[in-house]
């Protein structure tokens, strides 16, 4: 496993082992430890990593928050540490101060928009908010008269709707009417809901890259185990080889998420080069979770498809990720039409820009 | 625990992007001057290779992260890569100096002889000379410690004999870099035994026999080997001991751009027959297969950032391998499954027709060549502890 990086990295790599050992949580009576996780998170200043202090956060660099997206994948954090993080970024875009507790983002689907009025209250509906049930505030992307904004709404404010995800973590659909928000700013010209939705793409591709290498160091520690026909699996070459290849998509997951992560962070790269980075990290490790998880499945056998193993908090997690900020199919359209626009000729050009 | 995989994000440096324009601009004088056709419809002709080799040379771009003192201009392998990916998007005929470029020039800069390193490796930068790897034969492909072609201790040399077979372009090289068998494999280590050789291709002994290929390129060779005299000093490292001598060098074999660019014409001329308002079916395909291939690149780019670095990405570049040459093998299908509403114009095959057929006919050998797909999962799963 790739050591991490940063000081920040290497305290909540620590912290998760401690405190969110999946095995634990998967056997854990009651959810006495979920408190005790986010009290944790928040005593050692690694739900806003990335936040200037000056509005509340720890003032790291956008870098340290993607490495905790990873972490938080690898270890399939159960707590909207992720959310709670895209919803301070998208405060701090604004210039809006974080504050205390559990948040969510909306809209979460490219195609959900949420209004401004004239009036200073917010309609509209977003669909599939992850955690929403357990948030106590939502910063919401809305569009008005000048421009986009936003805003901060405390969870009482707005309807909700509850569902969940394939992990049978809260998705909740928010309704707003009339919702009036705690606060509100203009957003910086130019940043628009596409720049969100990208945003959230870099998140879900990094939970789901940290999820394979989980998936990935697990199926290979199960076939050294488990024998069968006298041996130990891990000596087939048929397994052998269907590890090799969820070795091979943990890798792509891995570089997509991580190119597309330092593209964001570094801030260098140029409108349609950022696109492809978030939007290709999108496409590359959706597709890695799917055939990933097929094959981590596989190497298991029937003992990866019970409750009582936690392989499913990893590959289901992974499956339910690849829907939101937009799926794998919805990207590779837009980045289709994209492309088609710029030209056959200006194809190369633009993947070997970097 | 043994899986771990690293893919730092290696971004190109500026002075990349510079050379990048150059190559460009240098390719681009070459196509209006006819030297080759950049669509790779039609193969060009060997004059016009060598000629061009020259012309590659006199830009400083073979052997150029070698050494000074033998020609090299001690560029990085950032800088290569480049040089490499645009040859290969410009179909540039590049089979002169590739292979020495590549791997033969590295291995005798690592094991050859201060007298074979000033003699040969200034005429592979000088773009002269054109270098096969006689690897397999009839009974050892993948299997390459099986090989049996001889090389029997002689006066002030060795005299081979056998057979080496699929050497790609052996009829037009200058030299071979062979491995050879110096004495039998032990029970301990079936590895050992054999030997590499520098191998003269004009060497009184040596004969090339065509073998035809489905593509109807005229690349393979059976190369045969009847008491050919090779002097002791064009041994290339340990006697008997080759087996150790392939490790960071196939690092680079492996994960270049060419292991995922070589059918990338047909994914052009897709974007091309689709026009600038693809309908919802051909946008999501181009967008899923540019996706793939961004991430490839980003993969192998990463790996020649750590190679640069000075790390052993073994794995890594088995990876790249793998998930490229599987990627570009399936491509012409899937572009031929987009392509299939395209309305074809009366008259003419199109383009992207024809590209296709080709790819179709090259596609089975990509997963074939430098190390197959399973020999590839084997050294993956070695890394990943499970032999």
């Amino acid at each position: 496993m790739k050591d991490t990086d940063s000081l920040i990295a290497e305290a909540a790599e620590r912290l998760l082992g401690d405190l969110c050992d999946p095995q634990t949580v998967n056997n854990a009576k009651d959810d006495k430890w979920n408190d005790r996780l986010w009290q944790a998170l928040a005593e050692n200043g690694l739900i806003h990593a990335s936040i200037p202090e000056e509005l509340g956060g720890s003032g790291a660099a956008l870098g340290d928050g993607f490495e905790l997206m990873r972490l938080a994948g690898r270890f399939a954090v159960p707590v909207p540490l992720a959310e709670t993080m895209l919803a301070g970024w998208l405060l701090a875009k604004g210039g809006l101060a974080v504050p205390q507790g559990r948040m969510s983002i909306a809209p979460v689907q490219p195609t959900d928009t949420i209004a401004l009025k004239d009036d200073g209250t917010l309609a509209g509906r977003a669909r599939a908010v992850s955690f929403a049930r357990e948030a106590l505030h939502f910063a919401v992307l809305a569009t008005g008269p000048s421009g986009p904004a936003v805003a901060l709404v405390a969870a009482g404010d707005c309807r909700r709707e509850e569902d969940e995800n394939l992990a049978g973590e809260p998705l909740d659909d928010l309704v707003f009417e009339g919702t009036r928000p705690l606060a509100m700013a203009q957003l910086p010209a130019g940043f628009g809901q596409q720049d969100l939705m990208l945003m959230g793409c870099v998140v879900r591709s990094l939970q789901i890259a940290g999820a394979l290498e989980d998936m990935l160091t697990r199926s290979v520690a199960y076939a050294q185990q488990r024998v069968a026909f006298e041996k130990k699996i891990s000596k087939f070459q048929a397994v052998q080889h269907n590890l090799a290849r969820l070795a091979g998509e943990t890798s792509a997951a891995l570089a997509a998420a991580g190119s597309a992560a330092d593209a964001l962070a570094s801030g260098t790269a140029d409108a349609d080069a950022v696109f492809l980075e978030a939007a290709a990290a999108k496409i590359r490790c959706a597709e890695a979770a799917s055939t990933g998880a097929a094959i981590a499945h596989q190497v298991h056998g029937a003992i990866g498809y019970t409750t009582e193993y936690v392989l499913h908090r990893f590959s289901l997690r992974a499956l339910g990720w690849r829907d939101d900020f937009g799926n794998e199919s919805y990207w590779a359209v837009e980045l289709g039409k994209m492309l088609a626009r710029r030209g056959a000729d200006d194809l190369w050009p633009l993947v070997a820009s970097r | 625990m043994s899986s771990a995989l690293t893919f730092d994000p290696i971004r190109l440096p500026e002075a990349c992007q510079v050379l990048r324009q150059e190559v460009r601009a240098f390719l681009a004088e070459e196509i209006a001057m006819g030297t080759f056709d950049p669509t790779g419809a039609s193969i060009g002709n060997d004059d016009n290779a060598r000629a061009f080799a020259k012309r590659v040379a006199a830009k400083g771009w073979i052997g150029m992260t070698w050494p000074k003192k033998y020609g090299g201009r001690e560029r990085s392998f950032l800088e290569r890569y480049v040089v490499t990916e645009e040859c290969r998007i410009a179909n540039a005929p590049v089979s002169v100096f590739f292979t020495a470029d590549r791997q033969s020039g590295p291995t005798i800069i690592k094991y050859g002889s201060e007298k074979i390193k000033q003699s040969i490796l200034p005429r592979i930068v000088q773009g002269e000379l054109h270098f096969c790897i006689g690897m397999s034969e009839p009974g050892s492909g993948s299997d390459l410690f099986a090989a049996k072609t001889k090389a029997t201790k002689t006066d002030g040399g060795y005299l081979i004999n056998g057979t080496k077979i699929w050497t790609s372009n052996a009829h037009k090289a200058d030299y071979m870099i062979g491995l050879f068998r110096t004495s039998a494999s032990t029970k301990e280590n079936r590895r050992h035994g054999l030997t590499s050789f520098l191998v003269d291709m004009k060497t009184a002994g040596i004969s090339c026999n065509p073998i035809g290929q489905m593509s109807g390129l005229r690349e393979f060779n059976e190369v045969v080997f009847q008491d050919a005299f090779i002097p002791d000093d064009h041994v290339l490292g340990e006697i008997d001991g080759a087996w150790k001598q392939a490790t960071t060098e196939l690092a680079y074999e492996r994960s270049g751009p060419e292991r995922f660019l070589e059918t990338y014409y047909v994914l052009t001329e897709l974007v091309r027959a689709v026009g600038p308002h693809p309908d919802t079916r051909s946008a999501e395909g181009i967008g899923r297969l540019v996706a793939q291939l961004h991430t490839l690149r980003r993969m192998s780019v990463s790996v020649a950032g750590m190679l640069e670095a000075g790390k052993e990405p073994v794995v890594e570049s088995s990876i790249v391998k793998d998930l490229g040459t599987v990627w570009e093998q399936e491509l012409p299908a899937k572009v031929r499954n987009l392509a299939a509403f395209i309305e074809p114009v009366p008259g003419n095959q199109p383009p992207l027709a024809r590209r296709l057929a080709f790819a179709t006919k090259v596609a089975p050998k990509l997963t074939i060549q430098g190390g197959t797909t399973e020999v590839l999962r084997g050294i993956i799963a070695r890394g990943l502890g499970l032999r």
